[in-house]
This record gives C-alpha cells, structure tokens and sequence, in this order.
C-alpha cells in the first residue's frame, strides 16, 4: 500500500547507487531543506484559509468564495499582496533587530519540525532527546518576539511584546509538565519510541484519567503560548495596541503572520503525538483483527487527521470565547494550572509505578 | 488608535481612544490619564457628531422636525419620534386612534428590541468574541425586514406623526411578527448559553464599572444603568404614554450596579418587551390608523415636555413655542448624555481593559450624546 | 405632594417665588441670585427631596434668557420646573453642579451653546463645539454666513 517511506527509500538508494555516500548525503540535506520550505508555505496557505472557513461557519456566513474555486486561491492572493507592499522601516528603530526577528521566529519553527514524525519511518531527525528539544527550542521564540517589540522604537509595541513574553514563558511550565507526564509513561525522551509505545493504544487512553487532564492543561497552555484567543490580549484590535508586530509591514509581517500559523500546527503535531500515538493507527489492546483493519489506512493519513482535529479544536475556541485581561490571563496559570499539573505529574508517576495503566 | 498626546509632571501618561473605533460606539473621542495600567482621569471630548439638530428645528415645521430626530439615537428611531410626536399632540390636544396607539407600542418595542440585539452583540466584540455579533444581527435582520415592509425603511424609519401613524400595516405584518417571536425564543437560550453563563464574560464584567444608587441618581442616569443599581426610574411605568398603563410587564432592576447586572437588565428587558408585543398582536383594534388633524400645525403659546423611554434610557423632548408654525426652542434631553458623565466615576482606579468593559454595558450611542 | 402643597412648601422657603399657571407641572420663576440657597432646600429637605435633576436649559427671550430646571423626586415621585431670568449682556449665574453631578456636563453644553457664564464651576468650557470656536451658537442672533443656510 502507498506509504511515504517508500518514497525516501528510492529516492536514498537511487542517491547511494549513482554518487558517493558524501555527496548523496549532502543532496538529501538539500532535499529536505527544500521541502520543508515547501511544506511550509503549503501549510501556511491552507491553514490561514481553513481559519477563514471555519469561521464564516460558526459565523453563518459564507466566508472567501470568490478567488478561485470555493476561494482555495484567498490566501495566495493574500501572500502576492503582502509582497507588494512597502516594507517600511520605521525612523529611530534597530534596523538590524528590526530585520532579524521575523527570521529568528521563521528559524524556531523551522527547527522543531526536525523530530516530528509524519509517518511511518518518515522523520527528519529521529533524536534521543526529542521532546526535550523540543520544548528546549521553541522557548527561542520568545526571543524574537522580545527583540521585534524591543526594535520597532514604539512604546505600544514594547508594551505588548512584554505582555507577550511573560504571557509565553508562564505557560511554557504547564506545558512542559504536561510533556513530562507522558513521558513517565513512555520512559523515553524520543519521539519515535513515544510513538511506538502506543502500539496497543493511544496513551490518552491507556493511561485514562491523568493523561486527560494532561491533555486539558496541554491544550489550554498551547492556546497561550501561541498567542491564540481567548489569551490574545497582547495583540487584540479593540484593546490598546497591535502588539508586538504593529510596525512590521509587508514581507516581514507575512513571516509573522505565517510563523503563528505553523507554530500551532507544530504544537498540535506534539499533541498528537504524545496523546493520540502520532502516526500509530487506533489499536485498542491485542484485538489483532480490529487492528489489522486499522493498518490499512496509510500512517500519514492518521497523523493529518489528528493534527487537523486539534487545530479545529483550536480554532474553535478562538470564535466562542471573549479574551481574558492580562492579569486573569497570569493568575490562570500561576494559581491554577501549575499547581495542577504537579499534582498530575506526581499522579502519573503513582500510575506508572503501580501499574495502573492499561 | 491609540496615540501619546503628553505626560504629566508626576509620570502619568496621557492617551487617546478614539474617534476611530474597530468596533462600534460611533466617534467617541475620550482621553484617557493613566498611571502605569491604572485609570485615573477619563475625558470625553465630544462633538464629533454635532449636527445642531436643536438650532435646525427652530426653522423646520412642526411635521418635519419629527424627522430630524430619528437621525439621533438611530437605533431606537422609532421611540424618538414617538415622542417628539407625543409632545406635538400634547400642546395640539390631539386625541389619537386606538389602533394607531397600539401599532405604536408594538413598534417601539421591536425597536427595543432590535437595538439590545445589536448592544448585545458588540459588547460581546469588544469583550474579544466576535461570533456573538453574527448571531444578534441574524435576529436584528428579521426585524427590519418587518420593519421594511411596513415603514418602508431599515434604520430611520419616519413613520410617526402627530395623530398617527404614517400608513397603515403591511397585511403580513402579524404572521410575520409571530414568526419572530417563535425564532426569537428559541435563540434566547443560546444567548445565555454562549455569553452570560460563560466563566469569562463573567469575570471580565463582575465588579466591574461599580455605580450606586445614591451617584447613579445624582448624574442622572436613566434607562438600563440607573436600573441595575436600584433605581426604579422606568417611564413606561411611572408616567405611561398610549397603552402602556394597559400591558402587564415587569420593571427589571438589579441591585449590584456593576457591568454584569447592566447586561442582565437589558437580556431580561427584550424577554419583556416580547411579553408585551405578546398581549397585543391579536388584539389590535380596528379604526383608523391616523387622527384628522390640520395640514399645518400651530401649537398654542407655551412649554411642553414630554418623556419616553427609549432603549437608552428616558429621552425628553421640551418644546418652548410662541404659537408660529415652528418651535421657538426644542431641547432634547438625551440619555447617553447624562450616562456618559458617569463613565468616569465608574472607571477610576481600574484597569484600561475593565474600560472597554464598562463603555460597553453603558450602550451609548454618540450621534445621541452630540445632536 | 399635591401642587396645592408644594406651593405652600416653596412660598415658605422663598417668599420671592413666583408661580407660573397652565403647564403640566409646577412652573416657578425665582430670582437668580437666590438660587443656589433654594436648591440646596429642594435637595436635601425631607418632603421635597428633589434629587434628580433631569433637564438643565437655557431660552433666549432676544431680550433675556431663561435659565430652565427640571426637578424630580424618586421618593416622592413629585416633579416640577424652576426658572431664572438672567441678563443677556452679562449672562451669570450661579452652578448646582456640587448638588446633582449630572449638572456638571449640562452647564458645559449651556456654555457652549449660550455663553452663560456658571460661578464655581469646576470645569467651565467647550463641549461640543471646537475649543477654538467664536460665537455662541444657538443665541438668537448668531450668524455664520459660511454654514448656515438661511430659507
């Protein structure tokens, strides 16, 4: 049956049987630079018009359906728009701090696509440490967006970018205890054997009650660190200021624009993964049947599905929810998620000890 | 939007919100002193709308100045020129119709209606939802389609006159209201469900923009804000107009004073103001739908002042005539005026996004406030 | 309170009242410099307790203005008007904003629009019109060849 790592297979044998093993590496490196960017701008585009979609639907409207069939031609045209445009520099700003943070936030993304599995056998980089790696790197981000509000020489723009930052680091503990807590499970950092240890079942399942408030607190910490609603506050229209991009125009605004977008198909990826088994099919136990019909659905096939089920999720909250003020929005994590998910690690780790899993 | 315009000796800054908004309000300019994100003095600088509406009537006809004034509060059109027609048949001693009475009635409360809808929605915006808008304006639609057919316009709608109405029902007008009232109820419960019970609306908009009875009464606020802090300042009730002594409605006050309870007052008004429209649908009288009256109308020597009940709040229409064909002075006391001087009692000491908040519960229309 | 009694009641206060028949409401005149004593009575005593001011207003006479209040009680539920009449060359009169906070923003648009003067106010200026603006707006006399359109 069809199956990427085919594909990568070939295309590593064809490199090996024609060149040197040095240059075969060195062109697969290219390779996959070049679809990684490709995948990127692909992503961008379809997730900024899954967005518009999805809300004209919980809106009662239509949404775009002019630019090309059914509108799927909305956001290119958005794209050529936005490099038209002037990319202006403002007048007393850092040009070259001005300059790099769009690229710092684009490079950070770039980076944790490296351990993501989309497939079976179908990963960049399959390494020991992957979820620390992860969690390690994406907290480079914060940098850009400290470095854009810093550089832009707005008040406004500071102001927000230092709401922004504290708003990422706090919720990076929730987030990352909640990693953990599968982690305990798994007994392993890397990505490929977590996904494999859910070969008799996704771990939300297995590991029933404190996974599930693992997931929960996972999710609401990763609305936060991608700046998504109801904790947007830093950049909303009807409060005080653009936040942190208000300055940036043009390409350098697209880069931002689409950054947040993958990010929060990277950070629903890492869900998937950790809870829902990644690219691993539903197996549920030993029923060998049940499973063997599961296997026919090609792996890549699983791991879309669940990724685009928890951006919908994601995206749904933006278009029912009102915004919290910044301080609720603090004292929601400090008060009330970090202590939790300690109390959840410490209870995963009973769970794990005494076998209460399946 | 937001611009620093200055700072004060002590470190305070000074900033601008408005007369651009994302949202709705109409241009309100208001400068806001702030200490680091508290609130400490709020400004209005008003005029931006300013049409001279009172100087423009002295020089209009007693029938065309009706007209002027739906252009004020433009979301509660029809109650405005309700009563600048009441206080024309006031000074005329005009007796009007039972039927054209009860059309009346209906029609200011569909408008009522319509214009909590749209309050509704865009205070749910600038609280951060912005599917709620969609929602209200499905239902607003319905209504001016109703009111489409008969008046003939969506928003303005100049159908009131000294003795009357204007023209008679459009023949679908009944079907067509009991159709809304039949959708309308089975969305209220997704209003609540969406918005009130939600757990954070609710702590964006409790303990927020606090006012008391005592202060409420002493900056003369009216409508919604005076009656969630206590206030029993309803005209319908205290000094009813056309068959309002006729229908059985309840007065809605709360007692906290604070957002929430403004938003309550209101969702819990439309429920009433579908029990009245209710009572009188199917019993409308036959008649006619205007009283004979003269082709131009000349008040005798005198004041007369009347007051209505808009969505707003208590709307008063004063009309000072030396017995010409045109008022000698009309002055219309407007509610958003009086509720706007409140606002900065009502933000002091608070963060600027309780602000928002407290600006929206307050519902303020700015074409209303300038004239 | 019947008008009969508020009549008594006020005539008690201020011997100087003058009372004005036909109107839907007790209409009086009082002399403008007696007129802050006057309403701190018909605030703060007990049976008047007129605490919601709800129309504050001018009317040019081409000879005088008129300074028009409109009083409501919300405990006794009576309503009535006082009216001034005040000098249109040197138009002044003495500010209720201390008594009725509503007062404050409805003497600011008196002032834009008629140019009289409150004493003590706290914060006496433009409203409406542009901070800059000449001319009292809606006097009687008030020309502006550039916006208004005479019919």
């Amino acid at each position: 049956m069809f199956s990427l790592e085919n594909i990568t297979r070939i295309i590593h044998e064809w490199l090996n049987s024609h060149f040197n093993p040095a240059f075969a590496l060195l062109s697969e490196f290219i390779l996959v630079g070049l679809a990684s960017i490709t995948l990127f701008a692909v992503l961008g585009l379809s997730l900024v018009f899954m967005e518009r979609k999805v809300a004209a639907v919980m809106q009662i409207r239509l949404g775009p359906n002019r630019v090309g069939p059914k509108g799927i031609f909305q956001t290119t045209a958005d794209t050529l728009k936005l490099l038209m445009k002037e990319g202006l520099v403002p007048d007393g700003a850092d040009k070259f701090l001005f300059t790099l943070a769009p690229f710092i936030v684009m490079i950070v993304a770039m980076l944790i696509l490296a351990p993501i599995a989309f497939a079976r056998n179908f990963q960049i980089w399959d390494i020991n440490i992957g979820v620390l790696y992860l969690s390690a790197v994406s907290s480079l981000s914060v940098i850009g967006i400290l470095m854009a509000g810093w550089a832009s020489n707005n008040k406004y723009s500071l102001l927000g970018a230092m709401r922004s930052g504290a708003q990422i680091v706090s919720y990076e503990l929730s987030a990352g205890l909640s990693v953990l807590s599968i982690v305990v499970m798994t007994g392993s950092l890397s990505i490929k054997d977590i996904i494999l240890s859910q070969e008799n079942g996704w771990w939300i399942f297995k590991a029933h009650i404190p996974a599930l408030i693992s997931f929960v607190i996972f999710i609401i910490a990763v609305t936060a660190e991608t700046n998504r609603a109801p904790f947007d506050m830093a950049e909303a229209e009807s409060e005080l200021t653009a936040g942190f991009h208000t300055e940036y125009s043009g390409m350098r605004f697209a880069l931002f624009f689409l950054a947040e977008y993958i990010n929060i198909f990277i950070v629903c990826a890492i869900g998937a993964t950790l809870f829902f088994g990644g690219w691993m099919p539903l197996h549920i136990g030993q029923w060998q049947a049940f499973n063997h019909i599961m296997d026919y659905i090609p792996s890549s096939i699983w791991f879309l599905g669940k990724t685009i089920g928890l951006i919908f999720l994601i995206m749904w909250f933006r278009w029912t929810f009102p915004r919290l003020r910044i301080d609720q929005l603090l004292n929601l994590e400090w008060k009330y998620l970090l202590p939790i998910s300690m109390f959840n690690l410490l209870l995963m780790t009973l769970v794990a000890i005494m076998g209460w899993h399946f | 939007m937001i611009e620093e315009i200055g700072r004060t000796t002590e470190g305070d800054l000074i900033i601008n919100v408005g007369p651009q908004h994302p949202a709705t309000h109409g241009v309100l300019h208001l400068v806001i002193t702030l200490n680091g994100e508290t609130i400490k003095k709020v400004e209005p600088h008003l005029g931006y709308i300013h049409r001279s509406i009172e100087k423009m009537c002295e020089s209009l006809s007693y029938r065309q100045f009706i007209y002027v004034t739906s252009r004020m509060d433009y979301l509660s059109s029809h109650i405005n020129n309700h009563g600048c027609a009441l206080c024309v048949e006031k000074g005329l001693q005009i007796e009007v119709p039972q039927r054209a009475q009860y059309i009346r009635v209906i029609m200011d409360e569909l408008t009522r209606i319509a214009s909590h809808e749209l309050w509704w929605g865009a205070m749910a915006m600038d609280l951060g939802a912005f599917t709620p808008f969609f929602h209200a304006f499905r239902e607003r639609e319905t209504i001016t389609d109703i009111m489409e057919k008969t008046c003939g316009a969506r928003l303005t709608m100049n159908y009131m006159v000294p003795g009357g109405v204007m023209a008679e029902l459009h023949p679908d007008f009944q079907k067509d209201v009991k159709d809304f009232i039949q959708l309308y109820k089975s969305k209220f419960e997704e209003y609540n469900e969406l918005v009130t019970g939600n757990v954070i609306f609710q702590n964006r908009m409790k303990s927020v923009g606090i006012i008391s009875k005592e202060d409420a009464i002493s900056y003369g606020c009216s409508g919604p804000v005076a009656r969630a802090s206590g206030v029993t300042c309803d005209i319908r009730k205290l000094y009813p107009y056309d068959i309002y002594n006729k229908v059985e409605f309840d007065e809605i006050t709360e007692t906290e004073g604070d957002s929430f309870a403004r938003y309550v007052v209101r969702l819990k008004e439309m429920q009433q103001s579908i029990r009245i429209i209710e009572q009188l649908l199917d019993n409308i009288p036959e008649g006619d739908f205007q009283a004979k009256t003269k082709a131009v109308l000349k008040l005798p020597k005198g004041e007369f002042y009347q007051r209505v009940e808009t969505a707003r709040g208590e709307l008063g229409v004063y009309i000072v005539s030396e017995g010409g064909t045109t008022p000698y002075r009309i002055k219309f006391r407007s509610p958003g005026f009086s509720n706007l001087s409140a606002l900065e009692h009502m933000v002091k000491g608070l963060k600027i996004g309780d602000l928002v908040a407290a600006m929206g519960s307050l519902d303020l229309v700015i074409p209303d406030i300038d004239r | 309170m019947l008008n009969e009694d508020l009549k008594l009641k006020l005539t008690e206060i201020l011997p100087a009242i003058i009372f004005e028949e036909g109107g839907e409401w007790l209409n009086a005149f009082i002399p403008p410099e007696e007129l802050k004593a006057f309403v701190k009575q018909l605030r703060f005593s007990e049976d008047l307790h007129f605490d919601y001011l709800f129309c504050l207003t001018c009317i040019d006479w081409k000879t005088h203005f008129t300074m028009v209040y409109h009083f409501s009680s919300t405990l006794h539920r009576h309503n009535m008007v006082i009216k001034a009449k005040i000098d249109r060359i040197n138009p002044e009169i003495e500010t209720v904003s201390d008594i009725w906070r509503t007062a404050e923003m409805l003497e600011r648009e008196v002032y834009d629009l008629f140019g009289v003067k409150f004493l003590h106010h706290p914060d006496l200026r433009r409203l409406i019109m542009p901070d800059d603006w000449e001319g009292w707006p809606l006097r009687k006399d008030f020309e502006d060849p550039v916006n208004m359109i005479k019919l």
